[in-house]
């Protein structure tokens, strides 16, 4: 049932109303709403019932193991979450001046400092309010170094066939067009592949590193050489951050701009889809062209870096400074976890995610890269086992919501069949990740036996498998008030 | 080890499953030469006690004032339900609802979401939210653009948040779309001959209500001019000035978008995030909508459900052909604000608008009787900030009302050479009798003081009593 449902008119909340107001007379009264909103009217507590059961229809880190891979689904800390609610953090407008919020720019100018270091780059950039927002910065920054060079003739960017979405959207968001760049049986890039497409007409490659197959690639350092050669710069797409966290620097690598999820590396709350925070980072020859505001200290005072010192900056993202709530969450973490726990983050993820590899091959599921390491998360193809019974990732899926753990990320990488994208993150117990394997083997012998078991899978849940095709051809997007039928 | 739950027991079993030697090993894909050291530049770890007292005292020292600065984020009341149901770890925890079966709370919460803002805002059907209101402008544009098909220029008004603007430009400059600013009036309002000059050949128009200054446009005719140019009406606005004024659309002939800033629907201010941008349109144009969707339908059984939908716009399908790179809806800041609009119900959100505006009217005619005080634009209708102009530097006067504890407005010099005396003030519901007359005692003792001799600081006498 819907809350717009539940209610009944003339319903309110007295204890939520401003005592009534005198009446807007000085506004034009063509300018006034005539009809009220059709917003519920609900009692308090229908609100908070409703609402209430509703979270329990959820799937979430606090409730269920979550392996899916590239998402990084750790243990988001609570004392995080109470530090950015602080009254002083959570009440200060954006607007206040720098006098009213040292106390929280020292927090944010320590996490730059932070990121720098973990990223091996030479300044921060927090204010990105996602990971896609912060790839937008870092190409937008590649954009503004070629133009700044009067280089103006370089229109691609290379991305390899195994990225996120969000890396050819993003190149295609800066006017870039896309050269999609192929990867090898093993896993790594290949680099016959690159050197056809690079020349130039190159204004960057675009890397995840270890890639979305989870595996690190062996050749990252001749790439980069190729890259650079070629007059273009690389660009770290930090959703996998995770796996190599204290053991190796994107800097190192050669890469000349980072973004960092700090929904998943630092484990601030993915909240049912956001708020995100995706800073960037940027070696050298980017510095000029951060976006702004960054956080600059001088003497123990701390202040806002705008426009006016930065003139070749990419500009603004955001009406302010970016998902600051989120930053305060990050910075607690980061401060939590400490130097060495940095490091001890990807040793663990790396340990959790071969242990699992281990265990799942030996029940006969097929790694789609075997003989390779898995970085923090590694792939399965289900290609096999389809033939033989008609059984998909997606059944795959579904059938493990209802044994209790949420679906691994299916049909990501796109380039192989019926895979399974399988990250387990360094906060589960071994315990935690054997009651996992147990339930794949359950589901493989169920594949065999009773495949229909799977094919009409979930059975446990609120409700069985939806009809997303409906979905789209039968557009409801509203309730009643404003329906929509596409 | 923080939030690592190994035992050394387990950890060695773990590697004598994987046949490693020690966890180094299973690195050794990675060139030795690019191993890093220690992280020099991350402090050791705190403990939770020590960390939340660190976080305490900074929280502490940056103080708590009494606001009267708007200026795209508003200080309204959040009652306690709000974020007590949205730190529920099932909403607070949750990832993208992708899997719809296992996401059946956030994505009904999303379709009565997307309900509410697209009945606030009086058009067919809304987003579950982009990143925040400034991004959710750029994104409209972006969408004019794409719905247009043969203009790439936009016009937004000078009276649009300066900010936002900003936004917009670093967001569209790298796809050679051109934004065309148009002038205002001095009536603080977009100048009508100004817009009729620019329409023309335009893909869209944004139409800001109220306008950055507080004041109202002439919404009726502006959309009604974008109509019959062909350009694209684009309505921004404040998500709780729509439960007390015409919505975009209701604007003339209607808006085919509207957007903006979600943030007084129980977020907190937060020194400017997060929040949430929300996006509704006609239903015409909603497969050029970016973000996500969700949409009823039913599972095998027949019930009742939800999920995602119209995916095939997004990155994750469509790569560089994607209405949008964003793969993000603010879902936390989303769920708080469905819940926040639950509890107000039409009333009471009609209420806070109201009570907004009574208050600022109220503050306005204490701070104009204050001699050498006057309003900006003192004919034009506004919502819940004005524009005053100052006989004294508005940067003094601000740093002189901090000392009091007050904050006291924004200084427009930044944004508007031409009122580089003018302070934009602020009063929603949260601002009592009490507290607009303790503003006007300061700002009157500060002016009056400042006329007569240039001080070094000022000190009141006797502290704001609470």
């Amino acid at each position: 049932m819907l809350i717009f449902e539940r209610g009944a008119p003339g319903r309110v909340n007295a204890p939520q109303m401003p005592r009534p107001p005198a009446p807007p007379g000085d506004i034009p009264p063509a300018l006034l709403r005539r009809a009220p909103p059709a917003l519920p009217e609900v009692s308090e507590l229908q609100v908070v019932r409703h609402y209430t059961r509703l979270s329990q229809r959820n799937f979430a880190i606090d409730t269920h193991f979550y392996p899916l891979g590239s998402c990084t689904m750790k243990y988001n800390p609570r004392a995080a979450h109470v530090a950015a609610l602080l009254p002083g953090f959570a009440n200060r407008h954006p607007l206040a001046p720098e006098s009213t919020g040292q106390g929280l720019l020292a927090c944010l100018f320590e996490l730059q400092e932070m990121l720098k270091d973990v990223t091996g780059m030479r300044a921060v950039s927090l204010t990105p309010m996602a990971g896609a927002q912060g790839e937008f910065a870092g190409v937008a920054m590649i954009r503004a170094y070629h133009v700044a060079r009067n280089d103006l003739e370089r229109d691609e960017i290379l991305i390899p066939k195994a990225a996120h979405g969000t890396n050819p959207a993003t190149a295609a968001m800066c006017g870039y067009r896309v050269r999609e760049i192929d990867v090898r049986a093993d896993g790594d890039i290949d680099l016959a592949a690159l050197d056809a497409a690079i020349g130039p007409k190159t204004a960057g490659l675009m890397l995840t590193n270890p890639s979305t197959l989870g595996v690190f690639d062996r050749h990252i350092e001749d790439i980069a050489q190729r890259v650079h050669a070629a007059g273009g710069l690389l660009y770290y797409d930090g959703a996998n951050l995770n796996a190599i966290l204290g053991q190796v620097k994107p800097g190192d690598m050669g890469f000349d701009v980072v973004h960092l999820n700090l929904h998943k590396t630092f484990a601030t709350p993915h909240g049912g889809g956001g708020p995100g925070a995706g800073p960037v980072g940027v070696g050298e020859r980017l510095l000029p062209f951060l976006p702004v505001p960054m956080v600059g200290e001088s003497g123990g005072r701390y202040y806002w870096i705008t426009e006016k010192t930065r003139p070749q900056s990419i500009g603004r993202l955001s009406a302010f400074a970016g998902n600051v709530g989120v930053l305060l969450r990050a910075y607690v973490y980061a401060r939590l976890v400490g130097r060495e726990g940095m490091a001890r983050i990807a040793q663990y993820a790396a340990l959790n995610a071969n242990y699992l590899l281990g265990r799942l091959s030996r029940l006969g599921f097929e790694p789609a890269y075997p003989g390779r390491r898995a970085a923090h998360e590694f792939l399965l193809t289900l290609k096999g086992l389809k033939e033989d019974t008609g059984v998909t990732a997606l059944d795959v899926a579904k059938r493990l919501l209802d044994k209790g753990y949420h679906a691994p990320t299916i049909y990501f990488p796109l380039m192989v069949p019926e895979c399974l994208l399988i990250e387990p993150t360094e906060t589960e117990s071994r315990d935690e990740i054997d009651g996992f394997v147990a339930a794949m083997a359950e589901v493989l012998a169920e594949a065999k036996t009773t495949p229909e078991l799977l094919k009409s899978a979930p059975h446990t849940l609120p409700v069985c498998r939806v009809d997303e095709v409906r979905a789209a051809r039968e557009l409801d997007l509203a309730w009643r008030a404003h329906p929509t039928k596409a | 080890m923080p939030f690592i739950p190994h035992t050394a027991a387990e950890t060695a079993a773990m590697l004598e499953a994987i046949g490693a030697r020690s966890v180094d090993e299973l690195f050794d894909e990675i060139p030795a030469r690019l191993r890093s050291g220690p992280l020099a530049g991350v402090p050791e770890a705190l403990t939770e006690h020590e960390i939340g007292r660190l976080m305490r005292e900074r929280a502490a020292a940056d103080g708590e004032f009494l606001t009267f600065v708007g200026a795209g984020a508003y200080e309204h009341h959040i009652p306690a339900a709000v974020w007590e149901i949205a730190g529920r770890g099932e909403f607070y925890t949750a990832y993208t609802p992708y899997q719809a079966e296992a996401s059946q709370g956030t994505l009904q919460l999303l379709y009565e979401f997307q309900t509410m803002i697209a009945g606030l805002v009086g058009l067919d059907c809304a987003n579950a939210s982009l990143y925040d209101g400034a991004s959710a402008l750029a994104e409209a544009v972006l969408m004019a653009v794409r719905l247009h098909g043969r203009s790439r220029r936009v016009l937004i008004p000078e009276t649009v948040h300066p900010l936002y603007r900003k936004v917009v430009q670093t967001i569209v400059s790298a796809q050679s779309i051109t934004i065309d600013l148009v002038p205002m009036n001095a009536a603080g309002t977009t100048d009508a001959g100004g817009l009729a000059r620019g329409l023309e050949g335009a893909a869209g128009l944004v139409i800001p209500q109220p306008n950055f200054l507080g004041c109202l446009e002439d919404v009726h005719a502006m959309t009604a001019s974008a109509r019959r140019a062909g350009a694209l009406a684009i309505g921004l606005v404040n998500p709780v000035a729509c439960a007390l004024l015409a919505p975009p659309g209701e604007w003339g002939p209607g808006c085919d978008i509207a957007v903006g800033e979600g943030q007084p629907l129980g977020a907190p201010l937060s020194s400017g995030g997060p929040y949430f941008g929300f996006m509704a349109c006609r239903r015409e144009h909603v497969r050029q909508m970016p973000g996500r969707i969700v949409g009823r339908t039913v599972d095998v059984a027949g019930q009742e459900a939800y999920t995602l939908t119209l995916q095939a716009r997004e990155q994750h399908i469509r790569r560089s052909r994607a209405t949008s790179n964003i793969c993000t809806n603010q879902g936390l800041l989303v769920t708080a604000a469905t819940v926040h609009m639950a509890l107000l119900g039409p009333e009471g959100l009609r209420r806070v608008a109201a009570a907004s505006h009574a208050n600022t009217a109220a503050l306005r005619a204490r701070l104009e009787a204050i001699p050498g005080v006057r309003a900006a634009f003192p004919d034009t209708p506004f919502f819940h900030e004005v524009v005053l102009r100052l006989p004294v530097p508005v940067p003094e006067v601000l740093r002189a009302l901090e000392a009091q504890g007050i904050l006291g407005g924004c200084a427009l010099g930044e944004f508007y050479p031409a009122l580089t005396d003018s302070l934009l003030v602020c009063a929603t519901e949260t601002k009592t009798e009490t507290d607009i007359a303790h503003y006007a005692h300061h700002l009157e003792r500060i002016v009056s003081k400042r006329r007569l001799d240039p001080p070094c600081a000022y000190k009141d006498d006797n502290p704001r009593s609470p």
